[in-house]
């Protein structure tokens, strides 16, 4: 039998970076979708809606993303839904970056002087006017190095997909090591393969933070 | 013999950041008792000159000697010399964490190696000699400008150094903060302490410097008594005088 | 929706999910501690004057900060194991957990030391204080205050994916929760169950770094600044 790691081992891997890569870019763009809302909700005129988001995001924030990943598979195969592990993963992705990507940007919202909120007002635009035509622009600016820093997470995170079956990178290594019984051999590779996709982003962050001189913001993360 | 070297020599000191000469042959003397004020305007490089005496910056030519010891000497113990020079600088870098008691003290128990009561005892003394002993509890945002300014001269104090520089100590004072502040230096002065002060208190430093020197471009234009402002013989000491008072 | 939902079953395991937890606080706890000495030391070293040791720990929190706990988890506790080094499961968790949280502590911590004015450095070095004393009686209080809540929420975080841990059959309360799943058939009401036992301990970790911060920083205590 085949018990040494050769190319088409590797193959298999890059295959399932490849889908580490897709399960984040859903997770990215699931959890923008819905962080923007989130995050719209945190500053909210309303009292009743800025505290029900607030509460959402202490949830998803307080409860572990694998602990998600599981309620997630299970929940919506009692939902009666076609439970294939990329939807379950990808469901909890996107709920987890919500909560963590609404913050960010909430604050970079709230991080616009608010010397710019007045103008806008004083200038007659509606609210919806002020807050994409001029506070969002610029709270763009802001949000981006920490935005890229997460980006990072959600690539490792994806990780955990595996657990719930789902083949990216950890899953494919997971069974190509229960093939060859090199462990250490199987998974340094991998953990290449992460650095790979992960090192040239957390590279960019830095570069994003030194360049548009936000101060110093440390990533928090596992 | 002794009783003329000076304590602090500057011999042709040069010190350049980058392409920018900031000391461009800077020579004197102070001798032990002396108050010596070094003056000029902004980018004369006298702060620097002030800074390189403590070691806080190294020079690139010439020599300096603190207290009989040269400062590019091989052998030197810069920490140990440190513990006979006092430095009072501008933004006072009190530590914010601590009391003005512990600011004091802290030197004294981990340098000097005094115990806390000793140590407690002579910050007492000193806080009471530049006036802020019913302060020692409080923190340092709690104190007005002037008042942190005190503390940071005391906590200096409190090592008995043989020697100690002020680096435009009120500058970054209101101006009816810097009048507790001169008190204090005045006194000291008076008690005999060495004082090299950078300052742009012209009166002051007519009053109580027994030396002035007036820098100007990284050189020492004019060097003497406080007679020089009164009768400058450079037209930039001319200029100078003329803008300041 | 024809699905009932039933805890009864999931909520009789409540001693496993305690003891669960138990496993969680202790991991949790440990790793905190010896993950913050660990990131303190790492980051002086990174601020250090010795160049081989500044690359040596910047090399190890690039490394950890770009690679998943789970390989991380898997890379210890497999790998180690395979070339003749093996250890319980509980032991290699909590080592991994210390390397990981050392990474993040350690840039956190080097932010905190780098928003120390510079003038209070030159100000301890011309009072004649050392290097080590400098650091330890000028600069960790004012870094700590400063990074307080990076700090707290890194560490929720890292109770959090004490979670991942459960991978390698470390018995604490996402592995229970796995096992008791198995056995009562109710899955989402097990995992339910355990989120709350998760929010609760975040939001006591959260109580207890506050109640700290108010013993450990009395400036703040007094002047009564918020953390």
């Amino acid at each position: 039998m085949n018990n040494e790691f050769n190319a088409n081992h590797l193959m298999y891997l890059l295959h399932g970076a490849a889908w580490t890569l897709g399960l984040s870019a859903v997770g990215f763009v699931g959890g923008s979708l819905l962080g923007f809302v989130v995050a719209l909700g945190r500053i909210a005129p309303s009292r009743w809606l800025r505290g029900s988001v607030m509460v959402y995001v202490q949830l998803v924030q307080g409860t572990p993303l694998l602990i998600l990943m599981f309620l997630a598979y299970f929940g919506l195969s009692i939902a009666g839904l076609d439970v294939s592990p990329l939807v379950a993963a990808g469901l909890a992705m996107t709920v987890y970056a919500s909560a963590y990507l609404g913050e960010i940007w909430r604050g970079s919202l709230q991080s616009v002087p608010r010397t710019q909120w007045e103008a806008a007002e004083c200038l007659s635009f509606s609210a919806s006017q002020r807050l994409f035509l001029i506070i969002v622009p610029q709270a763009l600016r802001i949000a981006t190095p920490p935005t890229v820093g997460f980006l990072v997470q959600i690539v490792k995170n994806t990780s955990l997909a595996s657990v719930v079956g789902f083949i990216e990178l950890a899953r494919a290594g997971q069974v190509i090591n229960n093939a060859l019984f090199e462990p250490f051999l199987v998974f340094s590779i991998m953990a290449v393969l992460y650095f790979a996709l992960c090192y040239p982003l957390s590279l960019w962050a830095h570069a994003l933070e030194t360049r548009l001189q936000v101060g110093r913001r440390v990533p928090l993360g596992t | 013999m002794t009783d003329n070297v000076p304590i602090v020599r500057l011999d042709r000191v040069q010190k350049s950041f980058g392409a920018a000469r900031v000391l461009d042959g800077v020579s004197f003397d102070v001798q032990r008792g002396e108050v010596v004020a070094i003056v000029g305007k902004s980018g004369s490089g006298k702060s620097t000159a002030l800074r390189c005496i403590d070691r806080l910056e190294t020079i690139d030519g010439g020599q300096i000697t603190v207290c009989g010891q040269s400062l590019d000497s091989p052998s030197l113990d810069l920490r140990r010399l440190r513990r006979e020079v006092g430095i009072v600088f501008q933004s006072y870098n009190l530590f914010p964490h601590l009391t003005v008691m512990q600011n004091v003290s802290l030197a004294l128990r981990k340098v000097r190696r005094k115990s806390a009561a000793e140590a407690a005892t002579i910050a007492q003394r000193v806080l009471h000699q530049v006036g802020m002993a019913d302060k020692a509890q409080a923190y340092p945002e709690q104190l007005s400008g002037g008042q942190q300014q005190r503390v940071a001269i005391a906590r200096s104090l409190a090592m008995e150094p043989q020697l100690m520089l002020f680096d435009e100590v009120t500058s970054a004072l209101d101006p009816e903060l810097t009048g507790e502040v001169l008190q204090v230096m005045e006194s000291l002065a008076r008690g005999g302490m060495t004082m090299i002060l950078v300052t742009h208190e012209m009166a002051f430093a007519a009053k109580v410097a027994n030396q002035i020197i007036f820098m100007h471009a990284g050189r020492v234009h004019e060097a003497g008594g406080p007679e020089i402002l009164a009768a400058p013989q450079t037209p930039e000491l001319r200029r100078f005088v003329g803008n300041g008072l | 929706m024809s699905y009932k939902f039933e805890f009864a079953s999931v909520l009789a395991f409540w001693p496993d999910f305690l003891h669960g937890t138990w496993l969680t606080v202790q991991l949790s706890f440990l790793a905190t501690l010896l993950g913050f000495l660990l990131g303190t030391l790492c980051a002086i070293g990174r601020r250090g004057h010795i160049a081989w040791l500044r690359r040596v720990c910047g090399f190890y929190v690039e490394v950890i900060r770009n690679t998943p706990l789970l390989v991380q988890i898997f890379l210890f506790y497999f790998g180690l194991a395979s070339v003749g080094l093996p250890m319980p499961a509980t032991v290699a968790a909590l080592v991994v957990l210390v390397i990981n949280v050392g990474a993040y502590t350690t840039e956190i911590m080097r932010a905190g030391f780098d928003s120390v004015h510079p003038g209070q450095l030159e100000a301890a070095e011309c009072l004649g204080l050392s290097r080590p004393q400098i650091y330890w009686n000028v600069v960790l209080q004012p870094a700590m205050e400063r990074v307080y809540p990076a700090l707290t929420s890194q560490f929720v975080l890292l109770m959090l994916a004490t979670s991942i841990t459960s991978q390698i059959s470390a018995e604490e309360l996402t592995a229970v929760a796995n096992r008791v799943q198995s056995m009562t058939f109710r899955a989402f009401e097990t995992y339910l169950v355990v989120a709350a036992f998760y929010l609760v301990l975040s939001f006591a970790m959260r109580l207890g770094f506050w109640l700290l911060g108010v013993v450990i920083f009395p400036r703040r205590r007094r002047l009564g600044t918020a953390l």
